[in-house]
């Protein structure tokens, strides 16, 4: 199951005064079961460009395949490609309308067409995936907090049995506590069920830690793609686009110029504290 | 699909019609509106076109976003065109054909009252066009501020209607974004019947309501945090005043106003049936 854009680029309103080329030449693909980090400053088009992962905007120009078939060709099933690749939008908790939070988690799988049964039965195993705590289940999902409110929504994807999770700022809006709560949380599925993970920040800090490859996009294009390590080597150009590597890399940098046997090339605080340790004994 | 609607919609660009005073073009507009309504007659919708074009070309707005402006009145002026074709009686018979009659006043009317429309429309949204919803508002409140003196809350009013300006393409993003969050749980806005289509709105107004009161609070509370009380003693950042460009446009319409009236008055010019 895997995902690839060719040459796709985006307009919106062409012709007027308030046309904007969002995505310029954007091609990659993502393989099955890998957990990718799309990081982007505010406008560098991360949201235009995961909405084309599910059909839900369709391409100026270019192509989306999906397991190797154009998702733009006639008679393409959309809704079966849109429950296949699970989108949670930003601040998923705006999307949430039923009575209880069972409900309506159970929205997607009765569009798929599941009895009331199985839908419940998808709704409790995704509520509980997402450490949803049971006694909430049939409470208005207008009475809870900001972090279960947006595990709730979570799960409403969830339930749906998607191949492919792509997260839009899962952690926005949170505070560091549940921020860490929910990638955790995020990184556990994509270890317990190697469902491919797609994970869209601003942030280097919050997807450093958990991703293994990375695509920063600037002004819609694809600037730098590759692993953690290749793309915080570039963190000199990616202060000029206003985004930062995580602190552990200058860090680590500093260090080394001031002529300490370290090797720079650590990113998270873990393998940081590890290369320091070996430099002392060594 | 919802981004499509212009019609009220602001065109930014750099243009005199674009920097003139708000209150000038709402009067302006309601003597251009006025002079579409006294007179009748060839002659004065040459005038009105005229003066129109140079307005559009001054104003730098494309006419293809003009145009696309009339797209929601299009059923309203087919209506009208039709029923005063068949249906108004007088002068020579044109055309007869089984029960359809057209007469000479029947196309002349419909013909007349089709350009009328359009000319309406195109009037009052070259305002909207040029004219930012603020300055619209500003202008409005500037403009009916001697009502005040009869108790009717002129601030409060156009304070209520500059915020409802500002939330539409607020809402309208609102509703994309949820529409596009259902769709991405398999939502189907598309097919079924009516009753089913109904009730797939659900998830969308839920939500959107719920938001709509969730801004609308938020707002009071940020006008609140900065001590807003209504219009007494408030002053603007920047008050309205009347330059010579805007004397200069008051001049040109009037004299347009003068023209068109004469014309209708003095002049009889017939062009075949016109």
């Amino acid at each position: 199951m895997s995902i690839a854009l060719e040459h796709v680029n985006y307009i919106y309103s062409p012709g007027t005064a308030y046309e904007k080329h969002a995505l310029k030449d954007v091609s990659f693909e993502i393989g099955q079961g890998q957990f990718v980090g799309i990081i982007g400053h505010t406008g560098s088009g991360k949201s235009t460009l995961i909405q084309h992962l599910n059909g839900l905007i369709r391409a100026t120009s270019g192509k989306v395949l999906y397991d190797g078939q154009n998702i733009y060709d006639e008679g393409y099933d959309m809704r079966k490609l849109r429950s296949q690749v699970g989108l949670v939008f930003q601040y998923p908790e705006y999307q949430l309308f039923e009575a209880d939070v069972l409900s309506d988690v159970c929205f997607g799988p009765k569009n798929q067409g599941l009895s009331q049964e199985e839908c419940e039965k998808n709704a409790r195993e995704a509520l509980e995936l997402v450490g949803f705590p049971e006694k909430y289940y049939r409470q208005s999902p207008f009475e809870l907090s900001g972090g279960q409110k947006r595990r709730a929504a979570i799960a409403g994807i969830l339930a749906m049995h998607p191949k492919v999770l792509v997260l839009d700022e899962p952690t926005a809006g949170l505070d560091p506590k549940g921020r860490d709560e929910i990638l955790d949380q995020i990184e556990h599925l994509h270890r317990e069920t190697g469902m491919t993970v797609v994970l869209v920040s601003h942030s280097m800090e919050d997807i450093a830690k958990y991703v293994e490859r990375i695509i920063v996009m600037n002004r819609g294009e694809k600037m730098l793609d590759g692993t953690p390590r290749e793309v915080f080597a570039h963190y000199r150009e990616l202060e000029k686009v206003g985004l930062a590597a995580p602190q552990v890399t200058y860090v680590m940098h500093d260090l080394k110029e001031r002529g300490f046997p370290v090797s720079a090339d650590a990113t998270t605080i873990e393998e940081a504290a590890d290369e320091i340790m070996r430099s002392f004994h060594d | 699909m919802i981004r499509d609607i212009t019609i009220g919609q602001y065109y930014p660009a750099e243009s005199v019609i674009h920097r003139l005073d708000p209150r000038v073009k709402i009067v302006c507009t309601l003597l251009f509106l006025v002079s579409l309504f006294i007179q009748n007659s060839v002659l004065g919708y040459g005038l009105a076109t005229i003066f129109l074009v140079c307005v559009i070309r001054i104003s730098r707005v494309p006419f293809k976003f003009i145009v696309k402006g009339l797209k929601p009145v299009v059923i309203l002026l087919l209506f009208t065109v039709v029923m005063n074709l068949f249906l108004t009686r007088g002068g020579e018979t044109l055309v007869h054909f089984w029960i359809f009659t057209i007469t000479e006043s029947g196309l002349r009317t419909s013909v007349l009252m089709a350009v009328r429309l359009i000319y309406l429309v195109i009037g009052s949204s070259l305002m909207t066009f040029t004219t930012s919803p603020n300055g619209l508002t500003d202008g409005l409140e500037k403009l009916l501020h001697p009502l005040n003196r009869v108790n009717v809350p002129v601030h409060e009013v156009a304070m209520m209607m500059s915020i409802a300006l500002r939330f539409i393409p607020i809402l309208l993003e609102e509703t994309d974004k949820i529409m596009k969050a259902q769709m991405a749980r398999g939502a189907d806005f598309e097919s079924g019947n009516i009753i089913q289509r109904a009730k797939a709105m659900i998830p969308i107004l839920v939500p959107l309501f719920v938001s709509a009161f969730r801004r609308a609070n938020d707002l009071a509370m940020a006008m609140e945090a900065r001590c807003y009380h209504g219009g007494e003693g408030r002053t603007k950042m920047k008050p309205l005043k009347y330059r010579a460009r805007d004397r200069w446009a008051y001049a040109v319409t009037l004299l347009y106003l003068v023209l068109i009236f004469a014309v209708g008055r003095f002049v009889s010019f017939r062009l075949w049936i016109f």
